[in-house]
Formats: structure tokens, C-alpha cells, sequence
């Protein structure tokens, strides 16, 4: 078998579905289906959705630039530098997530396990995605315009070399999980 | 003898040791390892990086579609670009919320929440409030999310381990706003 597979064909679907799964379980297991544990982390209370996160783009990208590196990759899947949609559309999520409680990929989970809220905000969430596509003509031309730099990477932007991000990577991440550890369990 | 009693009667109310699908919870760095990997199975396999908010946009469509038409929303400028439709990306959707389901059922965490105790602690326990404002949340995230041109996990995850500069700019975007905006709803300090 050939990879990558079409998202359209039978296997591609079907691994749509063990994806998914996997995914659900490891929100669940990594505690971000919960309320709390997502809000206590922009009061500082509770680091768990940094951790996850941290150590999930360092082992998740240190492999995908190995496997790029090593020409098995079709290519980079990178998001258009908007500068302003970035960083309003950043911003308004970061509101967003706060009074939800939660992100779409957490949202979803946390339905599964019984978040009743989780599900208001998910509907919200679809009427949301209407309000995008009802101004879409306005946002597109006054917003995604202004300051768009394209497809930009890191090592290209600045200079710096792949490999050294992933080391600055690495040591922030580590020198960070090292002062989480030090603040004790209490605060996860 | 009563500080004995109550050890005991603590040691006994804490949740048995359990391990796989019947833990708790399992460690948040275990967890990202595990996200990473997906990472390396989603892109080698299907070269298709983990995303969710898309898929949500594209389930307004077809909510929008039950009002105006079909014809209607795939004439819309953002959606004719975004089809609504059932496809991998609702697979991986439906498949998210069946794994958290069972592996929430597995460990005995499964409970109907209306309203969260960190919410409860500073608004009280009344449950419209709480529904308004995730409802709105949910408004504003998604907004945000197409604006930006990803989520947590296709900008978060997915986009910063490419090291894409976008990714990193929402990321750190979404952070600050987020800490101010919890400052602003609840108290720092005690809950």
C-alpha cells in the first residue's frame, strides 16, 4: 500500500475513525475535557493543557521534521500568516475559550462525557461558524488582507536553522516542565 | 485513633489504581506523546494534519442550509470553498466524541455537568448564566478560529509543530487574551 492514502477512500475513512478515537481518548485521559482544568490554566493554576500541549509539538513536530528531512512526507501544511486575522482571530479565540471553557477539539470530547455546557457552547459554536460565512466577503478583503505574508515557516522567517528551534524548543519546554514539576502536584 | 479512622476511611474513598482505558487520568506528558505520535500517523498516512474547527464550519453550512437551502450556502463565499458534507473530517469528529464517551464510561469519570465548580465558585449555581455564556463563547471561539484559520488543534498543535509562524502568532495571541479575560472573570488567588 502506497502512502499517503486518499481522505476519501474506504481505508481513509476508516482511519478518519481510529484517528478520531484516539484523539477522544487521550483529551479524555489527559483531563481536557474538563472545565476547570482548561480555565485553571489561563488562572495559572493548572498547567495540564500546557504540558500536553508543550510535549505534544515537540514529539509530534521533532518526528514530522525527521520524516520530512527523510523525503517521506508529500510536504508542509502550513497556515497563510494573516498577520491581523492571526492575531485577532487569535485573540478573540483566546475570549472565546475562556467563556466556553473549552477549544472545538475539547468541546466535542467533553459532550461525550457528559458536559451538558459543552454542548450549548458547540451549538454556539455552529452559529458562530454562520456569522464567519455571512461576513466572509467583508472579512476577507478588510482583515485577511492586511499584513498577509503567506505560508511562512520559522527557520525562514528568521534565520535560524530547523534544528536549532527544536533545540530552543526543547530546552524552553523542559526548563518549564521543570518549574511546573518544582510548584508540586497540587497545581497539576 | 480518630485521625486513624478518617486515614483509613480517606485511603478507602480514593479511587483504586487502575491502569489503560479504567485510569482516571493519564499523564499530561504521556498524553502529548501521544497526540505527537497521532501527528506522525496523520501526516504519513493520510498527509492530513489534525484539525477541528473545520469541520464545525462546515456543520453550519448544513445547519444554515436547513433555513435558506443547500443551494444557497454552497453560493456563499466561504463555504463554497468549505463544502458542507460527510466526509473524513466528520468521521474524525463523531470518532472523537465515541473515544472520549468510552474512555470516560471505562474510568467512571462519565458525569451529567451543567454547570462546573470553577464556574459555581464565582457565578453561583444557576444554570442560564452559565449556558449564555458558553453559548457566546462558543460564538466568539469559532469566529476567532476562521479568522485565524485554525483551532487549538489544526493552529496549536498541528501548526506550531510545522513551526509555522502563523501558528505560533495564535497561539501566543490566544494566551494572552485568554489570561486577561480569565482575570477579568474570575479572582486570582483563592477560587
Amino acid at each position: 500500500m502506497n502512502f499517503p492514502l486518499s481522505t476519501s477512500s474506504p481505508t481513509g475513512l476508516l482511519l478518519a475513525g481510529l484517528f478520531g478515537l484516539v484523539f477522544g481518548i487521550l483529551l479524555e485521559k489527559g483531563r481536557v475535557t474538563d472545565y476547570n482544568v482548561i480555565v485553571n490554566l489561563f488562572r495559572f493554576r493548572d498547567f495540564t493543557v500546557l504540558k500536553i500541549m508543550l510535549t505534544a509539538i515537540l514529539v509530534g513536530g521533532i518526528g514530522v521534521a525527521v520524516m520530512m528531512r527523510g523525503g517521506i512526507l508529500e510536504g508542509w501544511h502550513i497556515k497563510e500568516m494573516n498577520t491581523l486575522g492571526v492575531i485577532l482571530g487569535g485573540g478573540l479565540f483566546g475570549v472565546g475559550m475562556v467563556l466556553y471553557g473549552y477549544c472545538p477539539g475539547t468541546g466535542v470530547a467533553a459532550i461525550a462525557t457528559g458536559s451538558i455546557h459543552a454542548l450549548t457552547g458547540f451549538l454556539g459554536m455552529v452559529v458562530g461558524g454562520v456569522f464567519y460565512a455571512v461576513t466572509y466577503g467583508w472579512v476577507k478583503t478588510a482583515v485577511l488582507t492586511v499584513g498577509a505574508t503567506g505560508k511562512t515557516r520559522l527557520p525562514e522567517s528568521t534565520g535560524i536553522p530547523e534544528f536549532a528551534w527544536w533545540i530552543i524548543l526543547a530546552t524552553a519546554s523542559l526548563l518549564i516542565f521543570r518549574i511546573l514539576g518544582k510548584r508540586g502536584k497540587a497545581n497539576g | 485513633m480518630a485521625i486513624l479512622v478518617k486515614m483509613e476511611n480517606y485511603l478507602d474513598s480514593r479511587p483504586k489504581k487502575a491502569a489503560g482505558l479504567r485510569a482516571v487520568s493519564w499523564s499530561p506528558y504521556l498524553v502529548g506523546t501521544g497526540i505527537g505520535m497521532l501527528s506522525w500517523a496523520a501526516f504519513y498516512l493520510v498527509n492530513k494534519p489534525i484539525g477541528m474547527s473545520t469541520e464545525v464550519s462546515k456543520l453550519s453550512g448544513w445547519f444554515a442550509s436547513l433555513f435558506v437551502g443547500m443551494e444557497k450556502v454552497t453560493a456563499n463565499g466561504y463555504w463554497s470553498g468549505t463544502k458542507p458534507g460527510f466526509g473524513y473530517e466528520t468521521i474524525f469528529l463523531i470518532a472523537t466524541a465515541l473515544g472520549a464517551f468510552l474512555s470516560s464510561r471505562r474510568s467512571g469519570n462519565f458525569a451529567w455537568e451543567k454547570v462546573p465548580s470553577v464556574w459555581s465558585a464565582r457565578y453561583g449555581s444557576g444554570t442560564a448564566r452559565r449556558m449564555i455564556a458558553a453559548f457566546v463563547g462558543g460564538i466568539i471561539i469559532l469566529y476567532g478560529a476562521r479568522i485565524a484559520g485554525g483551532c487549538t488543534s489544526g493552529h496549536g498543535i498541528s501548526g506550531t509543530l510545522q513551526l509555522a509562524v502563523s501558528s505560533w502568532v495564535f497561539f501566543i495571541s490566544m494566551f494572552a487574551t485568554g489570561i486577561v479575560t480569565a482575570a477579568l472573570m474570575f479572582r486570582f488567588g483563592k477560587s
